[in-house]
């Protein structure tokens, strides 16, 4: 573990560009407990502001529940219990002075399974705007909605039928409405828990295609099982083992060149 | 894999027959078990409305008797001036008709005359002077409620003594049977042919209101905060073991808890709408708090941690999106909850409801009774008459039940589709 904490150090240190960007986030030594099970161990690693950043890592890896510490999901769960230190902006997002509230509309989360309220598409999206008192007049709301959907690519599939219920659309159509409702509170950083696994190749090709539209505006970080994905879509890759960061680069880095025989054997499908 | 020494498995053999007819057999067994557990609930269910409607029905009807008074000749002073302001009522209320219906009646319905009418007759002439003050300096004809015996006669041919009187005023065209509106608009009274449902029935009303006030909001509001904020430790789970121990205690327990409680310790008004309402609400909460909590249970965590995920705080997560979500399984509850609270005795009778309450409550701390508690009254008494007003009045309460649950289930499938 010793070895490991290095040299996750060392990959901070060298700072690859041109990935690397001003930070986002930043976690210092976070861990998190489930009653008396540690579920992460030790982690410190940063998101870069126009980056897209994939976790990854088999199954029960802890790296969604590192995702849900980065806007304080797992607040929510009895006994869930957090240490150490994660900013955004330089700012303790577990301390005295960060509103929980504030900070998920500042880090906004698009969920494993798409999750749309049983509302119409526009209520869906209206909703985040609606509780922050971000639109004056139902004009501005109404732009916010058209906006949102337009960054998610949804626009032109339902703007005929806004007062539908969300439910009724498709997997795939769900899931970038979820995105749209994430991004209609204006984020800074979007938090994706395998957003895609539920999902069909060619929805699943859409979302990918959304994602890289969204870089640049908003910082992103995906939790993803497919390692192609991961490829695909992020500039910086963390791989996690068990709850510990193993290594944590550049995209390219980890899959052509891994430094950790651990993170090559999960790469190459030695074990996943 | 395929080794050469299994045997494939021959799917027509007889064996094979047999066990999947008796398979089919087995499941047509089943099915007509349950078609015949439906048709014998189904007509039980025909049995008791059936029954409840051919008894009840004539409780709707009653007799009554042509009687033709001559005001002007009569002894009632009324000067028509004090007929026209407030006091008219209590003018009326002083003047003496007994006297003009009595001479009428031995007049023209023989020695017995003023037996065969009702005691409510006087206040019929009363309101008939009331309503057409004119009629004073005139002879009138009017209808007036005949007497239990003659309304029984009237429904009931064989009847030895009063039968042959009603034969003969049925051929004079001096009785006849029409729609007992008194019913429906007065209150309990000691002669069965004036007693009226209204009373009972509004003072069910009011208790129902009571309760409802008290117990939905406290109810889904201790069920919201249990499912939502308490923390899962030894307090709670003590607090669920009540709560579920408490559905099921005895309602007349219940009762002598409204006793002590709002009767003996506070002093509240006996037998007023109030305290049966209070004493009920203690009775409706435990069901609604358990149904509210498993409707809020049933919405997916996922409807949470999308609200969450946008900045929604903790009460908006509950208002927006939870309480909606689980609105028709806490309005299913409360319809259970309600339904059994009106159909609710013995607790009432401990707190005083059983008394005989001639007028209809004004107000919630007024004397009254509630429509089972009338019915049980009723059905104790003696009198014959009183056999068909027992009956009908189970039909208004039958009749208030399914409004009730109408209403309630209206509101379920209306949020339902909202969402």
């Amino acid at each position: 573990m010793a070895d490991d904490m290095i040299l996750s150090e060392a990959v901070r240190h060298e700072r690859p560009d041109p990935v690397e960007t001003e930070r986002k986030m930043s976690a210092v030594g976070v861990s998190v407990w489930y009653g008396e099970k540690k579920a992460i161990d030790q982690v410190s690693i940063d998101v870069g502001r126009e980056n897209v950043t994939a976790f990854i890592g088999p199954s029960g890896c802890g790296k969604s529940t590192f995702l849900r510490t980065l806007n304080r999901m797992n607040d929510t769960i009895p006994n869930a219990r957090v240490a150490g230190r994660i900013e955004l902006d330089g700012e303790d997002i577990y301390g005295p002075d960060m509103d929980v509230v504030q900070l998920r509309a500042r880090v906004g989360m698009v969920f494993q399974k798409p999750n749309p309220f049983p509302k119409s598409i526009y209520e869906n999206v209206a909703y985040g705007p609606r509780i922050h008192g971000l639109a004056a007049a139902r004009a501005d709301l109404d732009e916010i909605v058209e906006r949102s959907l337009q960054r998610a690519g949804l626009w032109e599939e339902v703007r005929d039928r806004l007062q539908e219920s969300g439910t009724a659309l498709s997997g795939g159509q769900q899931q970038r409405l979820c995105i749209a409702r994430a991004i209609a509170v204006d984020p800074e950083v979007i938090l994706m828990d395998e957003p895609c696994s539920a999902l069909d190749p060619i929805a699943t090709a859409k979302i990918e295609e959304l994602i890289h539209e969204l870089r640049g505006r908003y910082a992103i970080v995906i939790v993803t099982h497919n390692m192609q994905q991961a490829a695909r879509v992020s500039q910086r890759t963390a791989f996690f083992h068990l709850g510990e960061l193993i290594e944590y680069g550049e995209t390219s880095e980890i899959f052509t060149n891994p430094k950790v025989e651990r993170t090559k054997d999960y790469i190459t499908g030695r074990y996943g | 894999m395929n080794s050469p020494s299994r045997v494939p498995t021959d799917w027509r053999d007889a064996a094979r027959q047999q066990r999947l007819r008796r398979r089919y057999a087995a499941e047509r067994r089943f099915r007509l078990l349950g078609l015949g557990a439906i048709l014998l609930s189904a007509g039980f269910l025909a049995f008791l409305l059936v029954t409840m409607a051919l008894k009840g029905a004539s409780g709707f009807v009653h007799a009554e008797v042509r009687l033709d008074i001559d005001f002007a000749r009569s002894a009632i002073f009324l000067d028509p001036a004090m007929l026209k302001g407030e006091n008219a009522a209590t003018a009326v209320g002083a003047a003496d008709v007994d006297t003009p219906i009595a001479a009428a009646a031995t007049a023209q319905l023989g020695a017995e005359g003023v037996r065969l009418l009702s005691d409510t007759a006087a206040q019929t002439v009363r309101r008939a002077i009331l309503a057409d003050p004119s009629i004073l300096t005139r002879q009138a004809s009017l209808w007036l409620p005949a007497s239990s015996g003659l309304d029984a006669a009237a429904k009931d041919g064989d009847d030895p003594r009063m039968g042959p009187v009603y034969a003969r005023l049925k051929q004079s065209g001096r009785v006849r049977t029409g729609f007992n509106g008194a019913f429906l608009s007065s209150a309990d009274a000691t002669d069965p042919a004036s007693v009226g449902i209204w009373g009972a029935f509004k003072g069910s009303l009011l208790t129902m209101i009571v309760t409802l006030a008290l117990a939905f909001p406290i109810g889904v509001l201790s069920a919201v905060y249990l499912e939502e904020y308490a923390p899962r430790n030894r307090w709670t789970d003590m607090i669920e073991v009540s709560i579920n121990n408490l559905a099921a205690v005895p309602s007349i327990i219940f009762g002598l808890l409204g006793l002590a409680v709002f009767l003996n310790t506070m002093n509240l008004p006996r037998s007023a709408p109030l305290v049966g309402g209070l004493t009920l609400a203690l009775m409706t909460m435990p069901v609604i708090v358990i149904a509210s909590r498993n409707a809020i249970k049933s919405v997916p965590p996922s409807i949470r941690d999308a609200a969450l995920g946008v900045g929604a705080s903790k009460i908006q997560v509950v208002f927006h999106h939870v309480l909606p979500l689980a609105l028709p399984g806490i309005l299913t509850g409360t319809i259970i909850g309600m339904a059994r609270a009106l159909g609710e005795t013995a607790p009432l009778l401990m707190i005083g409801m059983r008394a005989f309450i001639a007028a209809p409550p004004g107000d919630l701390a007024e004397p009254a009774t509630v429509l089972p508690v009338q019915i049980f009254l009723w059905s104790d008494e003696v009198s014959r008459g009183f056999v068909e007003k027992t009956s009908a009045a189970i039909l208004v309460l039958l009749a208030f039940l399914m409004a009730m649950n109408g209403i309630a289930i209206y509101l379920r499938n209306k949020f339902e589709k909202r969402w």
